[in-house]
């Protein structure tokens, strides 16, 4: 059931933009290149990032360095039934965007998009950000010194998403 | 902390390999994974392109402020602090509604905007006040509709199904949003009842 809400999610919402747009006399199309510009802009300047990223981590996993630590981990987490295989990328999402992005992708590609472990990486990757980053960013933009409970209350946030994706991929994707 | 993991896993791998015997793997990843960066990459514009393109309309024909409009009840709620007619709502609530698209680049200078005001309410202390850790609570746990740029991972990798992600994602953000409040309340009341 769920899987199919999530077919008609995007184009519904391109439908209801459109016509809004239409309806508000926006130039859709001529607005719609203006902003994919950006798009290319974006991409663009996301490769340097992620192609150091992939690098490094592509070395660890090559190297058996990354399977050694899943290895480790794997008679603890077996016991609360989490594939250890996701531990890497629990640890580095609160962290950074781009590694933990980097290492969402080798997930995808070495495990296949479609698996336990593809689908269990696209949801934890996309339903939290980077707490360390999102803490510089503001509290730096503004020169607060004095974070309070903030970031105590960002990474306890993070682990109730992580533990959250983990309890809904089982529900909706079985494993 | 970024340099930190980007060394280190490059710096253990190297290290693991030469004990592990893996040294010629190691070697061959190295430019092959260069190559997958770039062909991402390159599929990540096609999803960008599109889906910044499509909000730059919903943009400019005022859907975020539609938005934003509709859960300014909510947010009242949350921020108890800051009047309902104060700039520093308003920018609370456009900065959420672009979050909600997807729109990272757009969201950011709004949360600064927003934190700026929601200094000034807090007479330009440099002290973070009970409203900015419950707008990073927010900002940490992310509210998304769309997470675009996994799609386009999942597809460049074969994918059947690119989006059947989207309803777990969307599920597992709300859970981690509300988490994300109680855990702020939680502390909130914590540190009320120290200064009592």
């Amino acid at each position: 059931m769920l899987v199919h809400i999530s077919n008609w999610i995007i184009p519904l919402i391109i439908l209801t933009v459109l016509l809004y747009g239409t309806y508000k006399r926006v130039p859709t199309y001529e607005t719609f290149v203006e902003g994919g510009k950006e798009g290319v802009k974006m991409a663009v300047s996301l490769l340097p990032f992620l192609l150091g990223m992939i690098v490094s981590i592509s070395i660890f996993r090559a190297s058996g360095a990354l399977d050694a630590f899943v290895n480790l981990i794997d008679p603890v987490l077996s016991i609360f039934n989490i594939p250890s295989e996701i531990v890497p990328l629990a640890i580095t999402r609160p962290i950074s965007g781009t590694a933990s992005l980097s290492i969402a992708t080798d997930l995808i590609k070495t495990e296949g998009p479609d698996s336990f472990i593809g689908q269990l990486a696209s949801t934890m990757q996309g339903s939290t950000d980077t707490t360390l980053y999102v803490l510089t960013v503001y509290f730096g933009a503004v020169g607060i010194r004095k974070m309070g409970d903030a970031l105590k209350v960002g990474l306890l946030a993070d682990f109730v998403g992580i533990i959250a994706s983990l309890v809904v991929c089982y529900l909706i994707f079985g494993s | 902390m970024v340099n930190i993991i980007w060394v280190a896993l490059a710096a253990i791998g190297i290290i693991y390999a030469f004990f592990n015997g893996t040294i010629e793997e190691v070697n061959e990843v190295i430019f092959s994974s260069a190559q997958d960066a770039v062909a991402l990459t390159i599929s990540l514009v096609s999803v960008l392109v599109f889906w910044l393109g499509l909000m730059r309309i919903a943009e400019k024909a005022g859907l975020l402020e539609k938005l934003a409009h509709l859960f300014k009840p909510v947010f009242t709620r949350l921020f108890p602090e800051i009047p309902a007619n104060h700039p520093a709502m308003g920018y609370i609530l456009s900065n959420f509604s672009a979050n909600l698209f997807g729109l990272g680049n757009a969201a950011t200078p709004l949360g600064i905007k927003a934190m700026h005001e929601m200094k000034k309410l807090n007479n330009d202390s440099d002290v973070a006040s009970r409203s900015m850790i419950t707008f990073l609570a927010l900002n940490t746990s992310s509210v998304t509709l769309v997470p675009t740029t996994i799609i386009a991972i999942r597809m460049q990798y074969d994918s059947m199904a690119p989006t059947e992600i989207v309803s777990s994602t969307i599920i597992a953000t709300l859970i981690s949003t509300i988490g994300a409040i109680m855990i702020d309340r939680y502390f909130y009341y914590r540190r009320q009842r120290r200064l009592i």
